[in-house]
């Protein structure tokens, strides 16, 4: 049934699209747009069929938002997540960049160091819940280790793949040309390894949103995985949960596409170009 | 052949690569003495050592036996008075023109690093692209961006792996002219290694024709013809039979 549903409004909307013939820019927006909108319709009728009381219906949920919006506590919990978010990843980067730079380059650094990282780095994040909050209490250093740890790996790992991928004709060039030291590090390895770099620092920051949510969750008393929890315990009021959990989603298109601007600058483009 | 004295000399230079655990002999007793401001062509088949030799050369890769000398000293190290253009790009594609150029004479005032790069850069006929990235050129022009950077070192020596050959076949005769128009007013000592017969003819005094793997010195062939070279001169038709005779391949097709 829900298949059809879903089939037929694709059908209506893809009908009147393929007549038309889009710029490819136009179709960046319309074609998503057209699809959402699908796809809340789809919501819509399925909340009417199953005659549910307890799963929101996208108006219940609009009004959940607007709720939101007007209570003054969103503000202290999207500022909370935000704030532990941004500052494990930039203790991470600021930690993690110059680490990976390090292991990447220097092959005895790189057998000391690879197996520890490589043993830390499968344990989940969420596994550390239990211990740093034993460390931290239970507030914002906690909520910051987490989301060191998580970003830590995907950042020193990716930055260390970057500086051992640079390419030997580089190396060569720079060997050739007398450029060595510091002046090596500063003119050729970071630069050749920065596209990565930024691409693993894009991952991270996925990561970390997903993670600080998870962790206020379980172990927090502010920020929006808190405030999840917090409305399905005050009476399950799943309209606020799944109005949370769209700002959650909204929250991470933007800080990715925040993250993505790093992609543009005339030093790394030609990392990205061939595709 | 020159009078000049020797500047770049092989002896007994042999290379082996070990892969897999077997021993892949790629260049066998190469002798050959280059003098200062030669032009010298190094050509040979696909894989017979071409590059291997050139790297040794330059002080990148060492030779399983004999040495490799300039001006009178073993090569042990890459060294900036002897550069490398590279057969791949090897111009930093995150560095504007200006900046790749600048590479070798870092050291340098601001004022010398201006005037020496602005020179080589009109000398390469790329100005206007000052600031622009590598991804924004065309083929040949990332290739003199190459020869600029070399160039701007004022290097004795210039080894040219292959440096035209991703080029189009019109853009290719320009810039060997415009390599010929800088040999002769800088008189560089060159070693380019090519598989193009007729690059190494228009290009080279000595043309050193390698056999296929693993590398020997098959002959060695003087060209005797001033510059610009008339491609269809008979004296060109003789030399370039010789070198297809001597690589083993007929060119009546
Ligand atoms: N680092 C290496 N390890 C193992 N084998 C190598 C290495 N470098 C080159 N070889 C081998 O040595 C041989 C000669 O390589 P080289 O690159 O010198 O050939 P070439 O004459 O430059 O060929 P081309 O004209 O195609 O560039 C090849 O068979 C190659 O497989
Ligand atoms: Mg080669």
């Amino acid at each position: 049934m829900t298949a059809a549903w879903i089939a037929l409004a694709l059908a209506v909307i893809a009908a009147p699209l393929s007549w038309l013939r889009l710029s490819s820019r136009a179709q960046e927006w319309v074609l998503p747009i057209a699809l959402a909108v699908a796809l809340v319709a789809q919501w819509d009728l399925a909340c009417r069929f199953t005659g549910s009381v307890i799963f929101p219906t996208p108006h219940q949920t609009w009004l959940a938002s607007l709720e939101l919006i007007e209570s003054q506590r969103l503000w202290g919990d999207v500022v909370a997540s935000l704030f532990r978010v941004t500052g494990g990843f930039f203790l991470a980067a600021g930690v993690g960049i110059p680490l990976g730079l390090v292991i990447g380059w220097s092959t005895r650094t790189f057998r000391a160091m690879n197996p520890i990282i490589q043993g830390l780095r499968p344990i989940s994040p969420i596994a550390w819940i239990p211990i740093s909050i034993l460390w931290f209490g239970i507030g914002d250093g906690a909520g910051i280790f987490l989301i060191f740890l998580s970003s830590f790996f995907p950042i020193t790992v990716g930055t260390t793949a970057a500086v051992r991928n640079i390419s030997l004709v580089y190396q060569r060039s720079a060997r050739n040309f007398g450029v060595r030291g510091l002046a090596l590090f500063r003119c050729v390895v970071l630069p050749a390894a920065l596209p990565q770099i930024i691409t693993s620092l894009r991952i991270a920051l996925g990561v970390a949103w997903l993670v600080i949510v998870a962790a206020e969750m379980v172990g927090m008393d502010s920020g929006l995985g808190y405030l999840i929890n917090d409305a399905r315990n005050a009476g399950s009021r799943y309209d606020l949960v799944v109005a949370t959990m769209i700002l959650i989603g909204l929250i991470g298109i933007v800080l990715d596409f925040l993250i993505r601007r790093l992609e543009r600058f005339d030093e790394v483009r030609w990392g990205y170009v061939q595709r | 052949m020159s009078s000049n004295p020797d500047k770049v000399v092989f002896q007994g230079v042999s290379k082996s690569f070990n892969t897999k655990g077997e021993d892949l002999l790629v260049l066998e007793d190469v002798n050959l003495k280059i003098a200062e401001g030669e032009f010298v062509c190094l050509l040979g088949p696909s894989g017979c050592g071409k590059s291997t030799l050139l790297n040794i050369a330059g002080g990148f890769e060492a030779p399983t036996t004999g040495t490799v000398s300039v001006d009178g000293e073993p090569v042990v190290d890459p060294d900036p008075r002897r550069v490398f253009v590279f057969q791949e790009y090897g111009i930093f594609p995150w560095a504007s023109v200006w900046d790749n150029i600048v590479l070798g004479i870092r050291h340098l005032s601001r004022e010398r690093q201006h005037e020496i790069a602005q020179g080589v850069i009109d000398l390469v006929g790329l100005s206007g692209f000052e600031r622009a990235y590598p991804m924004e050129l065309s083929g040949g022009m990332k290739q003199r961006v190459e020869v600029a950077r070399a160039l701007a070192v004022s290097p004795d020596v210039i080894y040219m792996d292959e440096p035209f050959g991703a080029l189009d076949s019109l853009t290719r005769l320009t810039m060997r002219s415009e390599l010929i128009r800088i040999w002769e007013d800088r008189h560089p000592t060159i070693l380019f290694v090519t598989h193009d017969v007729d690059e190494a003819i228009q290009l080279a005094e000595r043309v050193v024709v390698f056999s296929a793997r693993p590398g020997r010195i098959e002959e060695i062939i003087d060209v005797d013809l001033p510059h610009p070279r008339d491609l269809g001169a008979p004296e060109y038709g003789q030399v370039k039979n010789r070198l297809y005779e001597r690589l083993g391949v007929s060119h009546r097709i």
